[in-house]
């Protein structure tokens, strides 16, 4: 599994750092997402639901 | 409710963020029934929060929007019906599920049902839609339209001072064209309170925006079939090229008139999003009694869309998750980056920052001092800190200083 995210995107919800916090944080100026890490196996479900939850459809998950 | 694993087949009717998400998280949790979605837009599934910022400033074209492409359909083995309008659903009865009939006369049988028809912009009344110039913003079609009505030189009124009109406000004038919103109240009250809603509509009068607030529109004047202004109740007339209509939406459910299904101001369902045995709600459509406030609430926001989609699918799938949502919506009006988690209550307290600054966090709280929402502006991670409060249930008096904005 891969993580793509679309920072031009983004609108600073941070719902994916709510979801998979070792993998997503938020810039502190604007708030948009800042790609920490790929998920680790066991991390699958956390990047799923964070791409599925971003309200801007911002994070790709590419098998 | 369809055994993991079993044959079977889903109808989602609906092809927009929830029904998408439906379909996609089916197949994620093993699904390998037949999934059919059915949408009565031309387009494939798209993303409809952009319409009116990105894609009516003109800064994103229409191909950024999708959510999703024929190909990635074919390899989740979604079959995906365009164009097509759902007429009528018979919610079936025992050992037979849920059969759905469309336009062109087709009768989809079926295990589950999945509603995902969203909400169609509310019409004056007494207009005839048919006018040009006159407008309501919902599809991508729409956004396009209207795009082509801005700019240097063009007069536009916004009726409706909710965040969608404002949003098309701050839009349009920043592409320069003269703007006028006409709003029943002080705009945007109802989702901020009276404090930030005097603080955004400052905002926009600062930017050239003229409010005219608290005289209702009596009629849309027009030149045989072009829009010419619109009148107030108290005789005042403002000449314009466009009128945008922006009062709300209502949900699509005229399709649902007779199928037994409870229909009050959308389709009402249990927690766990189901209205009939198999057949489910999902998006801005579904309207459910919230186990945390006691309230029969609906949804109209982008987030809720996937949200309450990915529970639809999970208990499709024999799950029984019951929908319990934090509400998150966002606004941008110029430079200022509205955010919002939970909801709105009739006390408004300063938490950080300060709204003249154009930089703070707002508690909300009921009446027992404890928070039902949080709001930032431009104050992206303070925002954050302030959901955490609210997910733990924090009262005023875990927070530290606050300041009262809005009396409760």
């Amino acid at each position: 599994m891969h993580i793509k995210v679309d920072v031009e995107r983004c609108v600073g919800g941070g719902q994916c750092v709510l979801s998979a916090p070792r993998l997503f944080d938020q810039d502190d100026d604007d708030g948009t997402v800042i790609l920490l890490a790929q998920p680790e196996p066991g991390e699958e479900d956390d990047a799923r639901q964070a791409a599925r939850v971003c309200p801007a459809a911002a994070i790709e998950i590419i098998d | 409710m369809t055994m993991p694993g079993a044959k079977g087949r889903v109808i989602v009717i609906g092809a927009s963020a929830a029904g998408l998400t439906v379909a996609q998280e089916l197949r994620r949790h093993g699904y390998t029934g037949e999934v059919q979605l059915i949408g009565d837009e031309e387009h494939l599934p798209y993303d409809r929060p952009p319409l009116s910022k990105q894609l009516l400033t003109g800064a994103w074209e229409a191909d950024r929007l999708y959510l999703t492409s024929r190909d990635r359909l074919a390899d989740l083995d979604v079959e995906v019906r365009l164009s097509k309008h759902a007429v009528a659903l018979d919610i079936g009865s025992t050992g037979v599920g849920p059969v759905v009939r469309l336009d062109d006369g087709t009768e989809l049988t079926s295990d589950s049902v999945v509603i995902a028809t969203g909400c169609s912009p509310r019409q004056l009344p007494g207009t005839k839609p048919a006018i040009t110039g006159l407008h309501t913003l919902r599809t991508l079609t729409d956004a396009q339209r209207l795009r082509d009505e801005l700019g240097t030189g063009r007069r536009i009124v916004v009726i409706g001072g909710g965040f969608l009109g404002m949003e098309v406000a701050a839009v349009a004038r920043t592409s320069g064209t003269q703007v006028t919103i006409i709003s029943p109240g002080q705009p945007m009250v109802g989702a901020v309170g009276p404090a930030v809603g005097a603080a955004l509509a400052e905002l926009h009068t600062e930017n050239g925006v003229r409010m005219l607030i608290g005289c209702p529109v009596e009629e849309i004047t027009a030149d045989t079939d072009r829009v010419t202004g619109v009148r107030l109740a108290d005789g005042y007339r403002i000449s314009c090229d466009t009128v945008v209509v922006a009062i709300g939406a209502s949900p699509n459910t005229d399709w649902l008139t007779g199928s037994g299904l409870r229909i009050d101001d959308g389709v009402l369902c249990d927690a766990t999003l189901l209205a009939a045995p198999g057949v489910y709600a999902a998006g801005d459509v579904a309207r459910w009694r919230d186990p945390r406030s006691g309230q029969l609430i609906r949804v109209e926001h982008r987030m809720h869309a996937a949200e309450s989609a990915a529970v639809v699918a999970a208990n499709i799938m024999g799950q029984d998750l019951v929908y319990v949502p934090v509400p998150f919506w966002w606004s941008d009006q110029y430079s200022a980056k509205i955010q919002f988690y939970g909801w709105p209550s009739v006390a408004a307290h300063l938490w950080q920052g300060d709204l003249a600054d154009r930089k703070a966090v707002v508690l909300y709280s009921n009446e027992n001092g404890c928070l039902t929402g949080v709001l930032g502006w431009n104050s992206i991670k303070a925002t954050r800190s302030a959901r955490e409060l609210l997910i733990a249930g924090a009262c005023l008096g875990d927070v530290g200083r606050t300041k009262p904005l809005d009396a409760g």
